[in-house]
């Protein structure tokens, strides 16, 4: 192995000094029962030639096809400098931050982050980043619990509108926690929350969760929502599409009061869709909630010089000091995600981001128009959107979109399975990167499986 | 030299109870227990009207470098709390027996008074564990 920087002289030699015969010796209080061993089952290890083959194979299996998928993760273009800074040494290396003299750059960095990213929120206070959107849902749902003392409830309520994954990462993360997740539906041709449903609801809740913009891309209405839960003495949770926020109001601004904590998926500002990941997790809350908020803080103070310093702060949250008592387990932060989601804020400022966000919404417009003027092709709902809308297809999508794939375009998300009351329907998403001679491919390609379809060429 | 006070009386875990001769106590840490603590800045106290038990947690003082449980050490129903930590929690290190007390307690089982210990039994227990 290579790059180990011991040679076996080293080894010996250090195993001489502590008095041991081999370095077997000193895992011997692990039960030998307990031992990995050999781990057969592994295939051999290949040489960096062989696997940069394998891996430049992979990254070609999507390579080329235009996408049009959302659905929480979406296809940005990501300016040549982000990276060129982010993949400094400094930045793309640097370890944690917990030794404040060892870690100024790591720690300024992470409190312009936190500065930028409650800015577009407009909200008081941010952490330094959890690992995605869907567990900082679960985490604020757990904070919205423990922090409400003015209901004491263990009951969130959950629009049916929020990512299906995220309702899952949330049930699997607080199901055993004794907290209840009501899923409540959302109205047929606007595909949002209708207020005056809930006029009905009893009992205390701990928090009602607000997506902004929803699964299906349509805007809730947040003020109504938000004056109809602190009315009831719930807290509210946003969870909404950073770049979004740049164009529609604000969690900060939302209803009378504001949304009380916020979260959301930060892959939009400046992160490939690496398939899946890594990407990071935003969170914001009102300064009166600080102590709650789980994760990483960087604050700013003065050393005992008086110079501007930074640091990472209010602790006693996490778990190295709090133990079982803490937010959360969590004691880490996606550092080279929220580097280049600064790098990438910095740079386009908050007149970028709205000219991209505006830039998206035109596109998905654009490609709405033409999607349902062919035959058979229709919007869903009515309603304002941004930059996802759902389109139903005469044929189910599965197989509209294994016909657009064979012509080289990702067509969309299909909705059946979380949402099979709506049939052949699926969600399509246009950013800014897509030119109008995109759209054209992609009317045309639908144009041509519609037009083959068994079931619509009689 | 810590100041153990001769009128109060004292918990194992380093609170203090000072009777208020109307049927409620005054609770608040040590001395002992503020400096060892260190520079307090954060104080969660209990919601007035909730019910304590003795032994159980009640409070958390938070320093510098640790958060800590405060133990009840009496069961009763909180009548008071002290509002002015919450903007000076360094009260608990200047003066954790007068402006620094944390609770005021209603007592429903005023037996517990006689399990705790005086000032001398308390002394000796902080010498004790310094050792």
């Amino acid at each position: 192995m290579p790059f180990i920087p011991h040679t076996e002289d080293e080894l010996r030699a250090m195993l001489a000094v502590i008095g041991v015969d081999g370095v077997e010796a000193l895992f011997d209080e692990i039960p030998a029962d307990l031992k990995a061993g050999e781990m057969a089952a592994l295939p051999a290890g290949v040489g960096e030639a062989a696997l940069s083959r394998l891996m430049s194979v992979r990254a070609q299996q999507d390579s080329g096809a235009l996408c049009f998928i959302g659905a929480g993760a979406y296809q940005h273009h990501i300016p040549a400098v982000v990276w060129d800074i982010a993949s400094r040494g400094e930045y793309y290396t640097a370890y944690t931050p917990y030794q404040a003299e060892a870690s100024q750059g790591t720690l300024q960095l992470l409190y312009e982050y936190q500065t930028m990213i409650a800015g577009l929120m407009d909200m008081e206070v941010a952490n330094a980043s959890l690992y995605d959107g869907a567990s900082s849902l679960a985490e604020e749902v757990l904070m919205a619990v423990r922090a409400n003392r003015a209901t004491k409830s263990r009951r969130i309520l959950m629009p049916r509108t929020v990512h299906p994954n995220y309702h899952k990462v949330v049930d699997t993360i607080v199901r055993h926690q004794g907290i209840t997740v009501e899923v409540r539906d959302y109205q047929g041709d606007s595909a949002c929350i209708e207020v005056a449903e809930w006029q009905d609801e009893a009992g205390d809740l701990a928090a009602v969760v607000i997506p902004f913009p929803n699964f299906f891309g349509a805007l809730e209405d947040v003020d109504a929502l938000v004056n109809w839960a602190h009315a009831r003495r719930a807290l509210v949770i946003a969870v909404v599409n950073p770049l979004a926020m740049s164009l529609l109001k604000p969690p900060g601004q939302w209803g009378d009061n504001g949304a009380d904590i916020v979260c959301g998926e930060g892959q939009p500002l400046g992160i490939p869709l690496s398939s899946g990941g890594p990407y990071f997790g935003f969170m914001c809350c009102r300064q009166a909630l600080v102590r709650q908020m789980p994760g990483r803080i960087a604050g700013q103070t003065v050393d005992l010089e008086g110079r501007t310093g930074y640091t990472l702060t209010l602790q006693a949250r996490e778990q190295h000091i709090r133990r079982s008592k803490a937010t959360s387990n969590i004691c880490t932060n996606q550092g080279l995600m929220v580097t280049t989601a600064t790098i990438y804020m910095a740079l386009q400022g908050h007149a970028g981001l709205q000219s991209i966000a505006a830039a998206c919404h035109a596109n998905t417009r654009a490609l709405l128009a033409q999607l349902s003027a062919i035959e058979g092709v229709r919007a869903v709902f009515t309603g304002p959107y941004f930059h996802e809308v759902v389109i139903c297809l005469p044929v189910p999508a599965t197989e509209v979109l294994a016909g657009l794939a064979a012509q080289g375009v990702l067509g969309g998300y299909d909705l059946r399975s979380d949402y099979p009351e709506l049939g052949n329907a699926m969600l399509v998403c246009a950013t800014e990167i897509c030119s109008s001679a995109d759209l054209d491919t992609y009317a045309q390609a639908l144009q041509r499986v519609l037009q083959a379809h068994p079931a619509l060429s009689s | 030299m810590n100041k153990v006070p001769s009128g109060l009386k004292y918990s194992k875990t380093h609170e203090w109870v000072e009777a208020q001769g109307d049927g409620t106590v005054r609770v608040g840490i040590s001395d002992h227990a503020q400096e060892l603590l260190g520079d307090m800045v954060f104080v969660e106290l209990p919601e007035v009207g909730s019910k304590v038990s003795a032994g159980e947690e009640c409070a958390v003082v938070e320093s510098v470098k640790a958060a800590s449980d405060v133990y009840s050490p009496v069961s009763g129903e909180v009548v008071a709390v002290n509002e002015s930590l919450v903007d000076n929690p360094e009260k608990v290190n200047q003066a954790p027996y007068g402006d620094g007390w944390l609770m005021t307690v209603r007592l429903t089982q005023p037996d517990e008074l006689a399990a705790l210990m005086d000032a001398d039994n308390y002394s000796a227990l902080v010498e004790a564990e310094a050792h």
